[in-house]
């Protein structure tokens, strides 16, 4: 390895985190519109041509990655589809007519619903297809739609915690954790429960007002909806299907991505059977630059760890699974994840923690997956960001979006940390 | 201002949703035939910010967000909402949609109007200060014209004012004599 020992560690870090908050900052301001994996893909090959990283520890990473990422574009397609079928108006339709005019009821719904499409079809489909479904659903009722809009963003994240497929962070934690698909969902059940719970008083009461003014009153659908509402009962067989297979295949010790694929595949065949979508607009659902840059970022990521983020964090993570070991563990991630963003915090934390056991990956999981909703954009640096392009408008206040996570985040955190002790000790990590 | 004995010539009628009905038919029974009438609705702007914040925090995803979307949607929310109050109120009237922060954006609109109809805007099943909340608060503090404030459903009943504090016991001698504290 000559030209590794030839470039100073030292200098090694700085260009690698030089080339980290490059890649961060094209992924806010996206120059031209165009995708973040223009950065993150040179970014990760200039790292390596300089000997920031060696060629062979960017490929083990992408080694590594390559399922990961496969895993995810499969989850991706099936979210998409399901949107195609009309699975998500349906939900709209459901929540207006269940919610009988009454935003404290929409709010239970949306909860309910936001939580479960998280957990199942990722926080994508959360932020993507659902949160304009359920504005438009407020917006129906005459309900005012800031709480519910918030429930999605804050659940999008604080719900992910669920299953491996819910976020990108697990699916990097699930790979890394040797955890089976059943007994990650097992071990993270109470801890998602605990922080939708959380969330959910807070909500009440943070927005009580909004939630205890007007709305149209009574849930008149028939001018709306009625005709597209009714639930696409094989899409939502088939993702129940997939599910079950996430559990059996991994029980068997077959990666659950194959179910991830069989159900996308079913769905797809479908829909172009149907002529309902196109390869192209498959492919597009698959997102391909996105995976590009999850590939190059994590190369960058492992850059600025083995030149020194890796020893300088190791003595901050706390060892063991106790009780005030996992709070610190899940308190320096969240730290870590509001700084930089939850990606690059789980790429850099993950192989510290995977020295002390699954309990340990899945306290870091609570962290960058609960941590996030302290800011609206997810982290500090992608905040700033965006101010700086606001600078010649006047920014939105979002206050009240800050305040909201300052009281959801250190509560719901520490409720979950206890909840996942409690749980490792009942089942066992 | 209106001087004593002026006429109201400009009535702003602030449209919000579930609540515009009361403040179009308030507005109906105090404007003057001649008046001008315009419906003011204000679109939040952090509601959309904060879904493209959500966007941006996921890192890296293709494709245009929900922001966009949302932006949409409101826009059409706020011009049903001003089509269906117009409506309601069956005379000639102007539009106005303006977006930002609900609260300075009706206090500023309102600058030169004679008056102002709105409602309240807080949680109703709790009679008292939790009935106003903080937009109608801060524009029944700043509003630089006269207020009328409405209840968005049928006001409370005399009844459930609740009683002033020294008789939340029964009337009659107290039970801690002041005599008896003398000795």
């Amino acid at each position: 390895m000559p030209r590794r020992t030839a470039l100073n560690a030292a200098v090694g870090e700085a260009v690698s985190v030089l080339a980290l908050l490059a890649v961060l900052a094209w992924a806010v301001t996206r120059p031209r519109g165009w995708p973040e994996a223009v950065a993150a893909a040179p970014a990760a090959v200039i790292l390596v041509a300089i000997g920031a990283v060696r060629a062979d520890t960017a490929a083990a990473e992408a080694r590594q990655l390559g399922p990961v990422i496969g895993f995810l574009a499969a989850v991706l397609v099936l979210a998409h589809l399901c949107d195609d079928d009309g699975l998500f108006r349906a939900l709209g339709a459901r929540m207006a007519r269940s919610s009988a005019g009454s935003p404290r009821r929409l709010l239970g719904r949306v909860f309910v619903i936001a939580a479960v499409t998280t957990a199942v079809l990722s926080l994508d489909a959360t932020v993507v297809l659902l949160t304009p479904v359920v504005f438009a659903t407020a917006a129906r009722l005459e309900v005012r739609a800031r709480p519910h809009v918030y429930a999605c963003t804050h659940l999008a994240n604080s719900a992910s915690l669920l299953l491996p497929v819910s976020n990108l962070t697990n699916l990097l934690a699930f790979a890394a954790s040797g955890l089976a698909f059943g007994r990650f969902a097992a071990l993270m059940a109470l801890p998602w429960l605990a922080v939708i719970g959380t969330e959910y008083v807070v909500f009440r009461r943070f927005f009580a007002a909004d939630l205890g003014g007007g709305s149209r009153g009574g849930g008149q659908d028939g001018d709306g909806d009625a005709k597209g509402a009714a639930l696409p009962a094989a899409t939502l067989a088939v993702v129940c299907l997939t599910l079950a297979g996430f559990v059996v295949a991994s029980a068997f010790g077959v990666s659950p991505a194959w179910a991830a694929f069989a159900g996308a595949a079913v769905l797809a065949g479908r829909a172009l059977a149907r002529r309902r979508t196109g390869p192209a607009a498959l492919a597009r659902a698959a997102d391909v630059p996105f995976l590009v840059f999850v590939l190059g970022l994590g190369i960058v990521v492992k850059a600025v760890v083995v030149n020194g983020l890796g020893t300088a964090l190791a003595p901050l993570l706390p060892a063991g699974t106790s009780l005030p070991a996992l709070l610190g563990v899940a308190a320096l991630a969240a730290a870590c994840a509001n700084l930089a963003n939850n990606l690059p915090a789980v790429l850099a934390l993950l192989p510290l923690a995977a020295a002390s056991g699954p309990g340990a990956v899945l306290a870091v999981l609570l962290g960058v997956n609960i941590g996030p909703n302290l800011t609206y954009t997810g982290s500090l640096a992608t905040l700033l960001w965006r101010r700086v392009l606001h600078r010649h408008g006047s920014a939105p206040d979002l206050g009240e979006f800050t305040r909201l996570g300052l009281l959801t985040v250190p509560a719901g955190l520490a409720l979950a940390v206890a909840a996942l002790w409690a749980a490792l000790h009942a089942i066992g990590g | 201002m209106t001087e004593p004995g002026s006429t109201i010539r400009s009535v702003f009628i602030w449209v919000s949703e579930g609540t515009w009905r009361a403040s179009v038919d308030a507005a109906l029974r105090v404007a003057p035939a001649g008046a001008q009438l315009t419906l003011l609705y204000v679109t939040p702007e952090e509601v959309a910010e904060a879904a493209r914040g959500a966007y941006l925090g996921l890192l890296g995803r293709a494709g245009p967000g929900p922001g966009a979307r949302l932006d949409e949607l409101a826009a059409a929310s706020a011009a049903e909402l001003l089509d269906a109050a117009a409506h309601r109120l069956g005379r000639p009237c102007e539009r106005l949609e303006l977006h930002g922060q609900a609260e300075r954006e009706v206090v500023r609109a309102c600058a030169r109007a004679d008056l102002l109809v709105m409602a309240r805007d807080g949680d109703r099943s709790r009679l008292g200060p939790k009935s106003l909340g903080k937009a109608a608060r801060f524009v029944v503090d700043h509003a630089a014209c006269p207020v009328l404030l409405v209840w968005p459903g049928p006001p409370p009943d005399i009844g459930t004012i609740p009683p002033p504090p020294h008789h939340q016991h029964r009337p009659g001698p107290r039970p801690g004599n002041p005599d008896k504290l003398r000795h």
